[in-house]
C-alpha cells in the first residue's frame, strides 16, 4: 500500500474510532454549570472529537444516593453504563467530577461481586457487562488534545493559575487509577501546553466543601475560602476546575468567602475546557464565560 | 525370603488404651514373611530396646517394623537399636499407631483393625526396602560474607575466630554498612562509630579474615560443602600496596561536588575519594561515573600530584574464583522510597530530609560536625516535626509491613534534637508507638516524659511551603481528629525500609528464595531463622527484614555458628533420603532418555548431567544425574518423570506400592 494511502485510511480510521466516543452530561451540566456542557462540546468541535450522546440518561445518584441506599446509589449509574452498552459505545466521557466517580464506583463494585452485579441487573431491567471504558475531561484532553493543543493555540492562556483537581477527580486510587493521588499533574501539564504557568500550592486536592453548598454554606466558605486566599497568596490569576461542584463552590458562593476572609478575592473560576478554548481563538460567548459569577477579565 | 520382626508397643496406656496390642501382635504374626511377632509395654525403654536387638539375633530378622508413637518422635532411637545389632537402619520402619490411631479413635475392633492394617502396610514396606548408607560430602573449610556491614563483620569476626578461614566482600570502597553512617545508637545513645570502627579495624587485620572491598558477586556454583564462587574486583584505580593515603588525590580532583552517599547526600565529595575518614581500608578509589578522565578522556589531576604513582586509570575489573564450603549472606537493607508519598514534599522542600539524612546531621563526622542544622539555610531549626511510618504500614500506597526500626530512631531524633537545641521544640506524628525490645518502651518514654517530644497520634496530610515555614499538616486523632497544623522549620521522614539494591539478582544468582519485597527469605521463620532453603547459604542481618543492631548482631553470629558446626565435621554426613537416577548395564545404561524435565522441576538445582561414555571416549548417551550434596528428597523430579527412571532412597515406588496395596490384598 503507499504510504499517502495508508495514512489517509488511518485518519479514517481514527475519524470512526472519535465519533464512538459516548457523552454523559449529567444533570449538573444541564442546569447550574450548563457553561461546563457548552465549553466541553465547542472544545471537542475544536479538536475534531464527536461525541455520541448516551440515550435517555439519567441522574447518576450524585451525593445523595449513596448516603441513602447501597442499591440505588449503583442502580442508578449502572443503568447510565448499560444504556453507553446498549447503543453499542466503547468509552463515554464524564464531564462532571462526581458522576465520573459514582460511575467509576459502580463500575468497580460490580466488576468485585457478580452476586451484586446479578442483583443490580435485575433491578435496573437491563444487562449489564461492565465493559465501557469512563473517561472524565482530562483524560479525554490528555488522549486527543495533548499533541495537537500547542500547534493550535492562538491566544496563549499566560497567566499564573491554580490548578485545582478536588476530591472527587483522583479519589480513590484503588477505584479510578488515574494520576497521582496526592499530587496530580495531567492538568498543570495540558495548562502548560497553552501557556499558563501552574503555579505550585498546597490545596490541589483539598476539599471545597463539595455538597454542602446549599446546606452548610458556612463549611463551604471555610474551605473554599482557605484554598482560594491560598492560591491567591501564590500569586494565581486564575483557578482552572474540572468539576461543577468545586465551579460553584468557588465561583457562586464567593460574597460568603469573601465575608469568611473579611477579603475580596476577585480571582476568576475557568473551567480547563473554557481555557483551552480561549487559547483555541473561541468566543466567551461559545465558552459560556458570561454565566459566571465572578466576572472573567483574562480575556 | 524376608524374616520380618513386628514389636508393638503399648505405650504405657496411650496405645493399649484403645488399642488391642496383643491381638495386633498375634494377627502379624500370620503375615506372610513376618518371622518374629511381641508386644511390650515401653518398646523406647532399655528394656524394650534390647528386645529388638536379642530378636533381631536370634530370629536373624532381615526387617523390622515397630508400632509405635510418631516416627518423628522415635525413628532414629530405633533405627540405632537396629544398626547396634547389625542390621541396616534403613530396614527398620516405624507404624505411627499412637498419633495416627490409638490418640484419634475410641477404643474398639475397628480401632484394633486399622492399627493391625497400618503395621501391614510397614510390613510390605519392608520386604522391599534396601539397605542405604549414608552419603558423606567433603567440606571446604572456609566461609565467604557477602556485605560488609555490621552483620557481614560480626560474621567474619565469629567465624574467623572459630579458627576458619573467611572471605568478605563488601561492594562499597569501605566496610561499616549503614552503621558507619549513624550518629548515636538507641536505647543507649552510644556512638556507632565508637563502636563499630574498632571492629572494622579487627576485621581488616584478623588473620583468617580475606577483605575484598569494591568486590561484587559474580555467580555461584556447586553446593554445600563445596562452593565455587566468582567474585568480581571492581579496578580502584588506585594500587593499595603504592598508595600512603596521603590525601593529595582527593584535594586536587576538580570532580568537588559530588553528593557524598555517605552523608546521605548532605555532603559532597569529589572522583577521586575515601568515603569517610574512618573508612577500611583508608585508601581512596575512582569513581568513574564522575571522573573527568573516565568521562571526557582528559584530566589526570590525581595521576600527576600522587608522590608514589599509585594511580592507575584503565585497568579492567578482576575476576578471581574462591573454593568455600559456606556463604552467609549480609547484604542489609535500603531506607529510600520517599515516592511512596510526593505530598511530603521531598526533593521539593530542601528541609524535608529522611531519617538517614538526620543521622549525618546529628553525626560528630557529619557534614555539620554534629550540630543540627537545616539544609537550606544552615540555620538551626526551631521546630521539628518527624513523621514516623511514611511508607511504612500503609498497603495503599506504600508497603504493607513494619519498617520496625523507626519508632526507635525517630524516638533518639527526637531526643538527639532537644539535647543539641534546647528551647527547640519537636513533634512526631505517629500511628503506634512499636518500642518491643529491650529497654526500648523506656527509652520512647524518657523522650516523651523527660526530654518533652510531643508525640501526636496522627497521620501528616500534607506538607507545603508558606512564608518560608513547612506547614505540616495533619490529623491528632486522640483529640476526636481534630486537625492541626504546624509550622516546622525541618520536617524529617521516617521512610520505609526496603531491600537493598539488586537483591532480586543476588537471590537468583544463589538460588535462594525471597519474598514479594525482595527480602531473603529463611528457610523457616521461627525455628530456622538463619538458614536458607539452600543448603550451606545462610543468612543475617537486614537482607531479611528490616532489623535493629541487636537483632543484626544475633543473627550474624547465629548464622556464624552454623558455619562454624557446619565446618566442625570431618565430613558432611546425610541422610541418604535422596532423589537416584536408576542405572543398568549396556545397551541402555538407564531408563533414563535424557529429556531433563527433572531439571526444570528441581527447586535445589540438584541435577546434573553425566555422560556415559565407551573406552574410546565417545559419548553414548545423556543422563540426568543426581548431586546427592544438593538433592533435599522432596520428589518432584520423581513426579515429573515421564520414564519413571527416578526413585526417592527409602521411597521408592516400589515400596510405596506394596505399601498401599497391602490394604487391598487383606
Amino acid at each position: 500500500m503507499p504510504l499517502r494511502q495508508y495514512f489517509l485510511e488511518l485518519k479514517i480510521n481514527e475519524r470512526i474510532y472519535k465519533m464512538n466516543i459516548g457523552f454523559y452530561p449529567g444533570c449538573s451540566l444541564k442546569g447550574s454549570s450548563k457553561e461546563y456542557n457548552e465549553s466541553v462540546l465547542a472544545l471537542g468541535k475544536a479538536l475534531d472529537i464527536e461525541f455520541e450522546e448516551i440515550k435517555d440518561w439519567n441522574c447518576c445518584g450524585a451525593s445523595s444516593a449513596h448516603a441513602l441506599s447501597k442499591e440505588l446509589s449503583l442502580s442508578l449509574p449502572a443503568r447510565v453504563l448499560a444504556l453507553a452498552e446498549q447503543q453499542g459505545l466503547k468509552e463515554i466521557v464524564v464531564p462532571c467530577a462526581a458522576c465520573y466517580n459514582r460511575l467509576s464506583t459502580t463500575q468497580y463494585e460490580l466488576a468485585q461481586n457478580e452476586e451484586l452485579r446479578e442483583e443490580i441487573a435485575k433491578i435496573i431491567d437491563m444487562s449489564y457487562k461492565g465493559g465501557v471504558k469512563i473517561l472524565n475531561v482530562l483524560q479525554l484532553l490528555q488522549r486527543f488534545a495533548s499533541d495537537v493543543i500547542e500547534s493550535k493555540v492562538v491566544k496563549p492562556f499566560s497567566h499564573q493559575v491554580a490548578c485545582y483537581y478536588g476530591c472527587l477527580l483522583v479519589r480513590p486510587h484503588k477505584i479510578l487509577q488515574f494520576d497521582q493521588v496526592e499530587n496530580p499533574q495531567i492538568m498543570d501539564l495540558l495548562m502548560s501546553k497553552i501557556g499558563a504557568t501552574p503555579i505550585d500550592w498546597a490545596f490541589k486536592t483539598e476539599c471545597c466543601g463539595g455538597g454542602f453548598s446549599v446546606s452548610r454554606t458556612d463549611i463551604v466558605s471555610k474551605l473554599s475560602g482557605n484554598l482560594l486566599k491560598d492560591a491567591v497568596d501564590r500569586g494565581a490569576k486564575a483557578i482552572i476546575v474540572a468539576c461543577p461542584m468545586c465551579h460553584s463552590n468557588l465561583d457562586m458562593r464567593r460574597p460568603e468567602i469573601n465575608e469568611y476572609l473579611n477579603a475580596n478575592i476577585e480571582v476568576p473560576v475557568l473551567y480547563i475546557t473554557q481555557a483551552i478554548g480561549l487559547a483555541l481563538g473561541l468566543s466567551p460567548e461559545a465558552l459560556g464565560l458570561e454565566r459566571h459569577f465572578v466576572p472573567v477579565s483574562l480575556i | 525370603m524376608s524374616k520380618i520382626g513386628v514389636f508393638i508397643c503399648h505405650c504405657g496406656e496411650n496405645i493399649s488404651g484403645t488399642v488391642d496390642c496383643e491381638k495386633v501382635a498375634t494377627e502379624l504374626s500370620k503375615v506372610e514373611g513376618v518371622a518374629y511377632s511381641t508386644d511390650y509395654k515401653y518398646m523406647c525403654s532399655d528394656p524394650g530396646q534390647t528386645l529388638i536387638k536379642e530378636a533381631i539375633k536370634t530370629h536373624h530378622l532381615t526387617g523390622v517394623v515397630v508400632g509405635s508413637c510418631s516416627p518423628r518422635m522415635h525413628e532414629v532411637t530405633f533405627r540405632k537399636a537396629c544398626a547396634e545389632a547389625g542390621l541396616n537402619p534403613y530396614m527398620c520402619e516405624i507404624a505411627n499407631l499412637r498419633e495416627h490411631c490409638s490418640w484419634v479413635h475410641e477404643k474398639g475392633e475397628a480401632t484394633t483393625e486399622k492399627a493391625i492394617s497400618l503395621v501391614t502396610m510397614l510390613v510390605e514396606k519392608v520386604k522391599k526396602n534396601k539397605p542405604l548408607t549414608s552419603i558423606q560430602v567433603p567440606i571446604t573449610k572456609k566461609a565467604l560474607v557477602i556485605g560488609g556491614g555490621i552483620a557481614g563483620i560480626q560474621a567474619s569476626l565469629d567465624i574467623a575466630n572459630c579458627g576458619h578461614q573467611v572471605i568478605l566482600i563488601e561492594k562499597d570502597p569501605s566496610i561499616g554498612g549503614h552503621m558507619s553512617q549513624l550518629s548515636e545508637t538507641f536505647p543507649t545513645l552510644d556512638c556507632s562509630q565508637c563502636i563499630l570502627t574498632p571492629r572494622m579495624v579487627e576485621v581488616a587485620q584478623h588473620p583468617n579474615i580475606t577483605l575484598y572491598t569494591y568486590a561484587e558477586l559474580e555467580k555461584v556454583e556447586g553446593s554445600i560443602g563445596n562452593f565455587q564462587a566468582t567474585i568480581r574486583l571492581k579496578a580502584k584505580s588506585v594500587d593499595p600496596k603504592l598508595c600512603t593515603a596521603c590525601g593529595l588525590c582527593s584535594s586536587k580532583c576538580p570532580q568537588k561536588k559530588i553528593p557524598s552517599e555517605f552523608n546521605a547526600g548532605l555532603g559532597t565529595r569529589t572522583a577521586i575519594y575515601v568515603p569517610f575518614p574512618q573508612a577500611v581500608p583508608n585508601k581512596p578509589v575512582i569513581d568513574k561515573e564522575h571522573c573527568n578522565y573516565y568521562q571526557k578522556g582528559k584530566c589526570q589531576v590525581c595521576q600527576k600530584n600522587c608522590p608514589t604513582g599509585a594511580i592507575e586509570f584503565d585497568k579492567p575489573d578482576e575476576l578471581i574464583t574462591e573454593a568455600v564450603g559456606a556463604i552467609v549472606v549480609t547484604t542489609g537493607f535500603n531506607v529510600l522510597g520517599t515516592d511512596f508519598f510526593p505530598e511530603y514534599g521531598y526533593g521539593k522542600y530542601k528541609d524535608v530530609i529522611t531519617g538517614l539524612q538526620f543521622e549525618r546531621l546529628a553525626s560528630a563526622s557529619g557534614p555539620t560536625l554534629g550540630e543540627i542544622r537545616r539544609p537550606s539555610d544552615g540555620q538551626i531549626p526551631k521546630k521539628i516535626v518527624f513523621i514516623a511510618c511514611a511508607g511504612s504500614r500503609d498497603p495503599a500506597k506504600g508497603i504493607p509491613y513494619c519498617s520496625k526500626i523507626c519508632c526507635m530512631y525517630t524516638a533518639k531524633h527526637a531526643m538527639l534534637y532537644q539535647h543539641k537545641v534546647h528551647e527547640g521544640e519537636s513533634y512526631v506524628f505517629y500511628m503506634d508507638i512499636r518500642a518491643g525490645g529491650k529497654n526500648y518502651e523506656e527509652f520512647v518514654r524518657r523522650a516523651i516524659e523527660e526530654d518533652g517530644v510531643n508525640y501526636v497520634r496522627g497521620r501528616v496530610a500534607r506538607v507545603y511551603e508558606k512564608n518560608g515555614k513547612l506547614i505540616v499538616k495533619g490529623v491528632d486523632t486522640l483529640l476526636a481528629g481534630a486537625q492541626v497544623e504546624i509550622e516546622a522549620d525541618m520536617v524529617v521522614l521516617a521512610t520505609a525500609g526496603v531491600s537493598n539494591q539488586g537483591a532480586e539478582q543476588l537471590a537468583q544468582k544463589m538460588h535462594i528464595s525471597y519474598d514479594p519485597y525482595k527480602f531473603f527469605a529463611e528457610a523457616h521463620p521461627k525455628l530456622k531463622p538463619v538458614e536458607t532453603n539452600t543448603a550451606g547459604i545462610f543468612l543475617a542481618g537486614a537482607c531479611q527484614a528490616p532489623k535493629d543492631i541487636p537483632d543484626t548482631v544475633g543473627t550474624a553470629s547465629g548464622a556464624a555458628v552454623k558455619v562454624a558446626c557446619l565446618f566442625s565435621q570431618a565430613q558432611l554426613i546425610r541422610e541418604p533420603l535422596i532423589a537416584v537416577v536408576n542405572r543398568s548395564g549396556p545397551p541402555s545404561f538407564s531408563t533414563c532418555v535424557g529429556c531433563f524435565m527433572c531439571e526444570t522441576a528441581c527447586p535445589y538445582h540438584a541435577i546434573e548431567r553425566e555422560e556415559i561414555k565407551n573406552r574410546n571416549g565417545e559419548v553414548l548417551k545423556v543422563v540426568a544425574k543426581v548431586n546427592p550434596g544438593l538433592c533435599q528428597g522432596c520428589g518432584t523430579c520423581v513426579a515429573f518423570c515421564r520414564s519413571k527412571s527416578i526413585d526417592i532412597q527409602g521411597y521408592s515406588n516400589e515400596e510405596m506400592y506394596a505399601e498401599v496395596m497391602s490394604l487391598f490384598n487383606n
